[in-house]
């Protein structure tokens, strides 16, 4: 049995297998399938989705954020990316 | 079933005129070797010589990727009695379709499993119909249907794909509810639908059978938002309630002809699956017309599109375009007028045509009538 997934620094986040990014061109945006659900992606939530690719962790996901958006305090997208993430591991969105 | 569009900014983007279907639903056939008395399909079965081709199929999900669709879900009838599935969802793989297996698994192999997996199937959602032998049998009116579908389960694990359990409740199982989420962990599902029995077509005709009572439903509330609590980020659920109990109607289909496409086995187009069942309404068939040309013209699609068509009180409700008014359908079964506003809302004028049924679902419940060809 499966556990609930607790996003922390170490974790190495990415899809589910049955999840899918892909951009939707009659729409305009990046979206994730799943399983009889939509998750249309704003541009920020695709920036860190789109780094989540089961290699990096979740403080090099920050790193590479911080780096692109260096007007933003480093703390503050740290706890954003973990509240975000977390929020779709909830999901089943993301999984480690 | 419901596809659930969530998003991570406010409503809107692209063209707001114009409307872009996300899921199409996929009758392939109307046979199946279950006999369930609340069978979403119509009552009038389609037969098998009335079934569109392989080619025809795939030119539809041609079409629908052009348009914008994200979904297809294999359904029926029982999908898996068509030899073509296979070839099927290796089409939609290719062109980007995000496939759906909607199945009773009854006739699974582990073979099959395997060839579907490897044609590129996304998902496979499975019903069940009780967490025991007994019941199960006797809802579905199929011998030894309950271990089979628990293999067929098994297997879809074993090759890696996601599952869905979905799991058909109502008053003469809903004791069974802790079961039946239990079962679904230990089958190592991603997802459960709890799906409480939607009153259309053969479910209509077995209402009284299935309508639970206030008692029954507010149990199952608390059930289910306990577990849903618990198993996080283990089993995700999805929870359809009775509307009959609602105070508001349920948003039926995210509105007419706004996200979902419905086709049947001999290739007419609905703005749901029970769409038929409301009389003077015209369809359209993939055989004469484009999939696209039917989602923006056909007159069915546009009938109850948008908000113009609707009475008092929907139409100066702040609701309106949160449920739509409602179910076109239900509207037209209990109140025998499709533009009417749903009655399983409040504010209806007609609401008391929930009084009977209400009052039945405290009485014995009556025998099923199965569904089957010429019953």
């Amino acid at each position: 049995m499966t556990e609930r997934l607790v996003i922390d620094d170490s974790s190495t986040p990415k899809l589910p297998r049955h999840a899918k990014l892909r951009f939707d061109k009659p729409r305009d945006k990046w979206i994730i399938l799943a399983p009889e659900r939509v998750f249309e992606l704003d541009e920020i939530a695709y920036e860190v989705v789109s780094l989540c690719d089961g290699e990096r962790s979740l403080v090099d996901v920050v790193d590479v954020l911080a780096t692109k958006f260096d007007q933003a305090p480093r703390e503050a997208i740290h706890t954003d990316v973990t509240a975000m993430l977390q929020g779709l591991a909830d999901k089943g969105f993301i999984v480690s | 079933m419901t596809d659930v569009i969530e998003q991570t900014e406010a409503k809107g983007g692209g063209n707001p005129n114009k409307l872009v279907p996300y899921a199409v639903l996929a009758e392939l056939t109307h046979r199946c070797p279950l006999q369930c008395p609340y069978c979403s399909n119509p009552v009038e079965l389609e037969r098998v010589k009335g079934e569109i081709a392989t080619k025809d199929w795939i030119r539809v999900m041609d079409e629908a990727v052009d348009m914008g669709v994200l979904h297809i879900h294999f359904s029926g009838g029982e999908p898996t009695v068509r030899q073509d599935l296979e070839e099927l969802v290796a089409h939609a793989s290719k062109i980007g379709l995000y496939s759906n297996l909607i199945t009773s698994a009854v006739l699974l192999s582990k073979e099959r499993i395997q060839k579907l997996a490897d044609a590129g199937l996304d998902h496979v959602q499975i019903s069940f119909q009780d967490s025991t032998p007994e019941l199960s049998d006797f809802v579905s009116g199929y011998k030894n249907g309950l271990e089979k579908k628990k293999q067929a389960a098994r297997w879809v694990r074993e090759v890696d794909l996601p599952l869905t359990v979905n799991a058909v409740m109502h008053r003469q199982n809903l004791h069974h509810l802790e079961d039946m989420i239990q079962m679904a962990v230990d089958l190592d599902a991603e997802r459960i639908e709890v799906a409480q029995v939607q009153y259309y077509a053969w479910a209509l005709r077995n209402r009284a059978a299935f309508l639970p009572t206030r008692e029954q439903l507010d149990e199952a509330v608390r059930i289910v938002e306990e577990a849903r609590e618990r198993l996080k980020g283990v089993l995700a659920f999805d929870f359809v309630v009775p509307d009959y109990y609602a105070q508001r109607p349920k948003s039926c289909m995210g509105g007419w002809g706004r996200q979902f496409i419905n086709i049947t086995p001999s290739g007419k187009v609905l703005p749901c699956h029970a769409a038929e069942s409301i009389e003077d309404l015209d369809f359209d068939t993939v055989g004469n017309k484009s999939l696209g040309w039917i989602w923006e013209n056909s007159e069915a699609f546009n009938k109850f599109r948008g908000t113009d068509w609707m009475p008092e009180p929907c139409q100066s409700c702040d609701r309106k375009e949160i449920d739509w008014g409602g179910c076109r359908c239900q509207a037209f079964a209990l109140v025998g007028n499709a533009a009417a506003t749903d009655p399983a809302c409040a504010l209806s004028p007609d609401r008391h045509v929930l009084d009977e049924p209400l009052q039945e679902a405290m009485t014995e419940a009556p025998e099923f009538v199965y569904r089957r060809y010429g019953n």
